[in-house]
């Protein structure tokens, strides 16, 4: 039987409040939202760059009025700026003023060591957190395998171990978003705690919605026209298909430059906005026959 | 049967189909049913799509399956019972209704209507596709007899006819049409399946009628549509390999000890070497030959292996192609940085005629021309890969010759497209070249990519 939880009631109910926020939702991640809130597990979004992977976690924190606590991820990415570090420098003061009075060594020792001298990074920050919060782990792709080992006791458990203080767990589990371009393979430790969300180019009906939302002074026939055009491309074969943002990124261009039909000479003109490759632009202007 | 029954025989297929499920997966997935309403089937899938499928790739397979085991519907439905009181549809397979059921397909196919497509296919599989058997239990359905019978392909010219008449280009209508064509029928063979499935159980068909996900697919076996998938995979397989090698080449970055600056850097911290330095570990980048078959047999396979390396052109220090089938040919220039792959693929088969004379595949011929005409291609830094089932006709091998070329190289692989049983079976000659030049096999994108990457 569906049990009441504080993210999203049902799924229908997901989507209608993502919607309302201006995240235009399919039906699969919807679902896919309203479980992960539902079982209290993390939700890994993967999908081509550009298809609203990291604007789906800020749209969640938006209609649940939860706290975004994000997480950039890179190469060389670690424990202290991921987890927490100790800040020693405050810790060395803490030691020197100390040397003046006669405190045994072993209670400064205990002294130096606790809430005041920890520096909370995202993961610990999102666990300690009482309000509801949202926890974006960006482009998790990006890290070195062993940040993933480090991610799994808090996507497990909601729990970070530190040697100094013992373990401290989730007041109150947030709702973790996991993305990635899938640059490469996650490993699948990482994997089985998740749920897995695909992200794809929409269909043109949903696209034309998502740009007649974003950039509202568009008129209505031209975004027609924009939205098969980017259906057209996306057939191409090209390196680099053009995604929502790009597609979004077009209808302000036009919006900005008063194109009020998009014709073939307006779309060559424009076409550096969605496609990023020379050898694509080269391809769809044969493929569509901009320059006779 | 209850639902767990069925929930553990779909888990038992997914897991026979190559999805590994992990029993921790199975229990997510039960929660998030009990979480969902059941009324919805696209609500249950996306239940199961989130919890049990962890790879894009694997969908395709996971969506066959879950037709076959949790079907759209029974038989042919509701549909059926409105049927039976229609007056005209007492005659339903003879010309005249063939004729008239094609007229449906091409409005549903120009209309794009994707909830009348499925409908006309199940009921086109309903009509055309059924087989009777000779006692209950042995009818079938067939999508191949239903799609004999109502070629859909044939119908293209009359979708595309309706699409410009909608106001759409031309090229662009034609492939639109193709690409509804080619959804139709899938629709019809998943809807075969899922008759097939209720008469003898999901189990009997999963086996046999899925295929493996695109990665997995043999070069071999791969359909034209398969193909262009494949090709669409190579730039996304040569962006996780550039991914991985940086990362590897990163966590190898340390080389020796560089004593000098070790000592210099100790200095500050009064003589005592806190921190080491290191010279850094200069980059290894291989010259690459690469000699491939492109007989018909194997053209496939050696396309995509030159489009992936290719692909990953900055990683080598320089790639030098060859294609023979009797004679050699040099396909270096068709390479140039950032080409489209489409145009490359359409001016690689368009030489294929240079590197014929006679046009039966002769390795021994071909090894021997290339020593003559390009053996200024391999020096000592350079590595030697052939491509190719060692398929020789028969003729002459050149042992001596090959042994020559490996000998000049650094390093020399030969990946063969064929399973290995396959190997040394008819006139291939796979072990006696397998001898001079280690050989290996390499089927799949999967098994192309590992192999790529262990040559870097």
């Amino acid at each position: 039987m569906p049990q009441p939880n504080s993210w999203f009631a049902t799924p229908a109910d997901a989507a209608a409040r993502l919607a309302a926020s201006g995240y235009l939702a399919d039906e699969a991640t919807a679902t896919t939202a309203y479980l992960a809130g539902a079982l209290e597990k993390p939700l890994l979004v993967e999908g081509p760059a550009g298809v609203g992977k990291t604007e789906l976690a800020k749209a969640v924190a938006r209609v649940t009025g939860a706290d975004l606590v994000r997480l950039q991820c890179y190469e060389g990415l670690d424990e202290a700026r991921a987890l927490y570090e100790w800040n020693y420098k405050k810790q060395l003061l803490r030691i020197q003023s100390s040397q003046g009075t006669d405190q045994a060594w072993s209670e400064t020792h205990d002294d130096i060591f606790t809430d005041e001298f920890l520096l909370t990074r995202p993961l610990l920050t999102a666990i300690r957190r009482e309000e509801p919060t949202v926890l974006l782990i960006d482009e998790v792709d990006k890290t070195d395998v062993e940040v993933e080992g480090l991610l799994l006791e808090v996507l497990s458990d909601f729990q970070v171990t530190i040697p100094e203080l013992g373990t401290v767990s989730a007041v109150r589990r947030p709702f973790v978003v996991l993305t990635s371009n899938a640059t490469r393979e996650l490993s699948e430790a990482v994997k089985r705690r998740c749920l897995y969300l695909h992200l794809d180019y929409p269909d043109a009906e949903r696209e034309r919605e998502i740009v007649s939302s974003q950039v509202p002074d568009l008129e209505e026939r031209v975004a027609a026209q924009l939205v098969a055009t980017i259906t057209r491309l996306r057939d191409l074969d090209l390196k680099k298909a053009p995604s929502i943002a790009e597609s979004v990124d077009w209808a302000r261009t036009l919006v900005a430059l008063e194109i009020g039909d998009l014709d073939d000479r307006a779309i060559a003109d424009t076409l550096g906005v969605v496609l990023k490759h020379a050898s694509d632009q080269a391809r769809a202007v044969k493929e569509l026959r901009l320059r006779a | 049967m209850s639902l767990v029954d069925r929930h553990i025989q779909f888990l038992e297929a997914l897991r026979g189909a190559g999805l590994s499920v992990s029993l921790a997966e199975d229990l997510d997935a039960i929660r998030a049913l009990r979480a969902l309403e059941w009324d919805d089937r696209a609500t249950v899938r996306a239940g199961y799509a989130a919890t049990l499928v962890k790879k894009q790739s694997q969908r395709p397979t996971f969506d066959a399956l879950f037709d076959l085991y949790f079907p759209r519907m029974v038989g042919d439905g509701a549909a059926a019972a409105t049927r039976e009181q229609d007056p005209e549809g007492g005659v339903r397979d003879n010309a005249e209704a063939l004729s008239g059921f094609r007229d449906q397909v091409v409005d549903a196919l120009a209309e794009g209507d994707r909830q009348a497509m499925v409908e006309l296919a199940a009921d086109m599989v309903a009509r055309f596709g059924a087989m009777p058997g000779r006692g209950p239990g042995l009818s079938s359905w067939s999508a191949y007899t239903a799609l004999q019978r109502v070629a859909p392909a044939e119908l293209t010219d009359r979708i595309v006819a309706a699409l410009l008449a909608a106001g759409r280009p031309e090229d662009d209508g034609r492939r639109e049409a193709a690409r509804r064509i080619g959804s139709f029928t899938t629709l019809v063979e998943a809807d075969a399946r899922r008759r097939i499935a209720e008469e003898k159980g999901p189990d009997h068909v999963a086996g046999v009628a899925v295929r493996p996900t695109i990665d997995r697919l043999d070069f071999t076996a791969a359909r034209k549509a398969d193909l262009e998938e494949m090709r669409r995979e190579i730039y996304p397989l040569a962006r996780r390999l550039a991914t991985r090698l940086t990362q590897e080449h990163h966590a190898r970055r340390r080389g020796p000890l560089d004593f000098r600056r070790t000592v210099r850097a100790s200095m500050s911290t009064g003589g005592v070497p806190m921190i080491t330095h290191h010279k850094p570990k200069r980059p290894h980048r291989t010259e690459l030959v690469v000699l491939c078959d492109v007989s018909g047999s194997v053209a496939n396979f050696a396309q995509f292996t030159l489009l992936l390396v290719y692909a990953l052109r900055d990683q080598f220090e320089k790639v030098r192609a060859f294609t023979f089938i009797d004679h050699v040919h040099e396909v270096t220039p068709y390479f140039t940085p950032g080409a489209d792959p489409a145009d490359v693929m359409a001016d690689l088969a368009a030489s294929t005629a240079h590197a014929a004379l006679w046009g039966r595949t002769n390795y021994g011929r071909a090894l021997a021309k290339f020593e003559v005409n390009h053996a200024d291609a391999l020096g000592p830094k350079s590595s030697l890969l052939i491509l190719g089932d060692a398929r020789s006709n028969y003729s002459d091998l050149n042992l001596d010759v090959l042994k020559r070329l490996a000998g000049s190289a650094r390093h020399a692989w030969w990946l063969n497209p064929e399973h290995r049983r396959h190997w040394d079976t008819g006139d291939s000659a796979a072990t006696r070249y397998g001898d001079i030049v280690p050989m290996v096999e390499c089927r799949n994108l999967t098994q192309l990519g590992e192999l790529v990457h262990d040559i870097l």
